[in-house]
């Protein structure tokens, strides 16, 4: 295992922060909620797509870059940090890695160019009440045509195919068939997302059966947490800047001890998840057996280390930071909702105990 | 990478042929440590054994330099041999702080003579090493530190009182914080170096919580030492202090990551299986984040050795590993006593076994994780004013 960023990721790494710092600052999340777009952004992932990170993992026969899972993760990171809006996560990493490992030759050579041009939006459907339980699926299929429901699907409101997961297996139906219907939700993190029903929808089965569908899952949880990262990160740094800058009392608040300590353990609570979320990256890239472990390993950290970070966002603002004008909403809504997306801390620390034997 | 596979089957091999089984096993209670020395009483044969044979290879320091009879191994291959040791969870053949405190200092600060003097003892084991840093009066605040430290001529005067010197009542020698000048604060400490032995020197055990006494008061009546005992500058003891302290705060940190009981097996026994779960799902769901933050520990330490070697500079991490590392211990201990139920409420006797004493002496004996060494408190302003730059004026 390494920490190491190669050339390669590095040069990825600091053009997508580049990138983000100038194309997609928060300021265009802002505009995007303003102007009650619900997380449509198309002109951002046409930009995002002609820098290559729509195939990042897409092999280069499939028209993509064949980069792997560290070199996408240090994307999402950066993306993260200024909360961009787009399909990256769903799309670059769930569709992709989803194809790559289930899709036949002829499913991939229909998909990964597309999603690679950034033509394609995927999403993965995955839950079918208010809680993450990829266990308990109610999905029918008969004769090739899916029928149930799924729910809270992200991305679901603008995909063009949908990776539909069930206890048995994953399938591929395209978000426009016949018998899929989709309501859109308005969201928390104004990034919106969709409930889809299938009523006998035309279904193309994926290889490798459940065991595929928590590949699938894992990859999400493991990308959504080096998204997951960047924002606890960038939250924590906007509230360090703060705390250097704000006077109460004839003195910069940074000085008191009270925030002083609890700014120590944000810090030091972002460190080791940041261990956590590269060695997943990294596992995912090895090949690693226990990619099961790493994932719920990072999830349930970059769950726990961003919620404490975004609510101290809110508190060591002090009354600004309540204030719509302010940022820290921001970073606190699209924060919890990422926290429950493919389990909570909760969820993970069931199933990280279940993997250990206990 | 060849080399590196050709080191490990090396390692392997010579584990196989010099590790005794006994030392194959998790360290129960504090009594199974071995922390050499001139008057150390060694609990079992296979302990002085494995300690002369790892010092022999220089193993118990495997990465100083050679000719002061370290192993001169690189860190990927003190990776390797630390990965071969765990592998067939083999007891660590010292605890010293000689190892973890000293020996780092004295590579980088002391003339060749004292490093040939002492280094090579410290990795035989064969001197006890203590360390004489707080005062009555100055804990926390360490550099209000009072210990008199007088020039003689042909050699120094030491006047004045140390307190929390760990095992000062067992070694051999000190390597002490003493003040060369009193009108300055941190510019008036001298780092020297003292023979225990030395008539005016005098310990005195502290009892704590956990029944032992791993510390001590140690007094210092007109004693007279060396000139060459000094390590570094006159009056630059301050900057190898606190060098030292950096040293200190991750090994603590890292204290006992060895081979030790495991929470789960002791949860497992004691509460109980069903359902493949641990029968206290309240408990298990605790173990486990406990588990992940152990797991983003030792994760984080590996981060920061690669960095370290990439040229990083990551010495400024060594008071976030103190806290976290002391957090971890102390959370472990709970969990441990949580899961042996009453069986972690006896305190001596035929009626609890060695492991079960064990878990609630370290309970209690971890306690201190968070004062010694730089309370958690002082260790977080070092986090915030210096990696943080958080300061009461901008």
């Amino acid at each position: 295992m390494t920490f190491t960023l190669n050339e390669e990721q590095r040069l990825l790494k600091d053009a997508a922060r580049d990138f983000c710092r100038e194309q997609a600052p928060v300021t265009r999340f802002r505009k995007m909620r303003d102007e009650k777009k619900n997380g449509r952004d198309p002109d951002l992932w046409r930009e995002m797509a002609q820098m290559g990170w729509a195939g990042i993992l897409v092999p280069e026969d499939y028209g993509g870059a064949g980069l792997g899972y560290v070199g996408l993760g240090a994307v999402l990171e950066e993306t993260g940090r200024t909360l961009a809006a787009s399909p990256l996560l769903s799309t670059a990493m769930i569709g992709a890695s989803a194809l790559m490992h289930g899709g036949s030759d002829e499913q991939k050579a229909e998909w990964l160019p597309r999603i690679a041009a950034g033509q394609a939006i995927v999403a993965l459907a995955v839950d079918e009440g208010a809680h993450h339980a990829p266990g308990a699926s109610a999905l029918a299929l008969n004769g090739g045509k899916l029928s149930g429901k799924k729910t809270y699907v992200a991305d679901g409101h603008i995909a063009d195919l949908l990776i539909v997961a069930g206890a048995e297996g994953a399938y591929l139906v395209r978000a426009d068939a016949d018998g899929v219907s989709r309501k859109e939700l308005i969201t928390v993190d104004s990034r919106g997302a969709a409930d889809l029903t299938f009523a006998n929808a035309e279904a193309a089965p994926l290889g490798g059966g459940g065991k595929l569908v928590e590949g699938i899952l894992d990859r999400a949880r493991i990308g959504l947490a080096a998204e997951m990262l960047g924002q606890a990160q960038q939250a924590f740094e906007v509230t360090g800047e703060y705390l250097k800058t704000r006077k109460q009392f004839g003195q910069v608040i940074g000085g008191f001890q009270a925030l002083q300590h609890r700014a120590a353990k944000m810090f030091t609570d972002l460190e080791l998840t940041r261990s956590c979320v590269y060695a997943a990256l990294d596992a995912l890239d090895q090949g690693a057996d226990d990619i099961a472990e790493w994932a719920s390993l990072a999830k349930a950290r970059a769950s726990e280390t961003l919620h404490l970070v975004s609510n101290e966002f809110v508190q060591m603002h002090g009354g600004i930071g309540m204030t719509d004008e302010h940022d820290a909403g921001l970073y606190l809504k699209r924060a919890r909702v990422a926290e429950g997306l493919y389990g909570g801390a909760a969820f993970h620390r069931d199933r990280y105990a279940r993997l250990c034997g206990y | 990478m060849a080399d590196l596979d050709a080191f490990r089957a090396e390692v392997r091999a010579w584990l196989e042929e010099n590790c005794p089984q006994s030392m194959r096993s998790p360290l129960a209670a504090e009594e199974d440590f071995v922390w050499g020395g001139r008057t150390f009483v060694f609990k079992n044969p296979d302990s002085k054994l494995w300690l002369e044979r790892m010092g022999a290879k220089g193993w118990t320091a495997p990465t100083w330099p050679r000719e002061y009879g370290g192993g001169g191994l690189s860190n990927a291959e003190n990776a390797v041999l630390q990965s071969e040791l765990k592998r067939i969870n083999a007891r660590p053949a010292l605890f010293s702080f000689g190892v973890w405190m000293l020996g780092p200092v004295l590579l980088e600060y002391a003339n060749e003579e004292q490093k040939k003097e002492h280094l090579p003892k410290i990795v035989r084991g064969e001197i006890r090493w203590c360390q004489g840093y707080s005062e009555p009066g100055a804990g926390s605040d360490l550099a209000g530190l009072q210990t008199r430290c007088e020039d003689k001529g042909d050699h120094w005067l030491i006047n004045g009182q140390k307190v929390w010197t760990s095992y000062a009542n067992h070694a051999d020698w000190c390597f002490c914080l003493v003040r060369t000048d009193t009108s300055v604060k941190h510019e008036g400490i001298s780092f020297v170096l003292i023979d225990m032995t030395t008539p005016g020197v005098e310990t005195r055990p502290i009892k704590l919580i956990s029944g032992s006494s791993p510390f001590c008061e140690t007094f210092f009546t007109d004693v007279k030492i060396p000139k060459g005992n000094m390590v570094g500058r006159l009056n630059g003891g301050w900057e190898i202090a606190k060098r030292l302290l950096q040293y200190e705060r991750t090994n603590i940190s890292g204290f006992g990551s060895g081979a030790r009981l495991d929470v789960v097996d002791i949860a497992k026994t004691s509460v109980g299986m069903n359902g493949g779960m641990l029968a206290d799902r309240d408990l298990r769901a605790r173990i486990a984040q406990h588990k992940m933050f152990e797991r983003a520990y030792a994760l984080t330490t590996q981060r920061a050795q690669e960095e370290a070697k990439a040229g990083g500079n990551v010495s400024h991490m060594a008071s976030m590993f103190k806290v976290a590392g002391a957090t971890l211990n102390q959370e472990r201990c709970e969990l441990m006593v949580e899961a042996a139920g009453n069986r972690a409420f006896g305190w001596a006797g035929e009626d609890y076994t060695p492991e079960e004493l064990g878990v609630t002496r370290g309970w209690l004996r971890s306690k201190g994780n968070s004062i010694e060494g730089g309370t958690t408190e002082v260790n977080l302003n070092v986090v915030a004013k210096r990696v943080l730059g958080l300061r009461d004026t901008q």
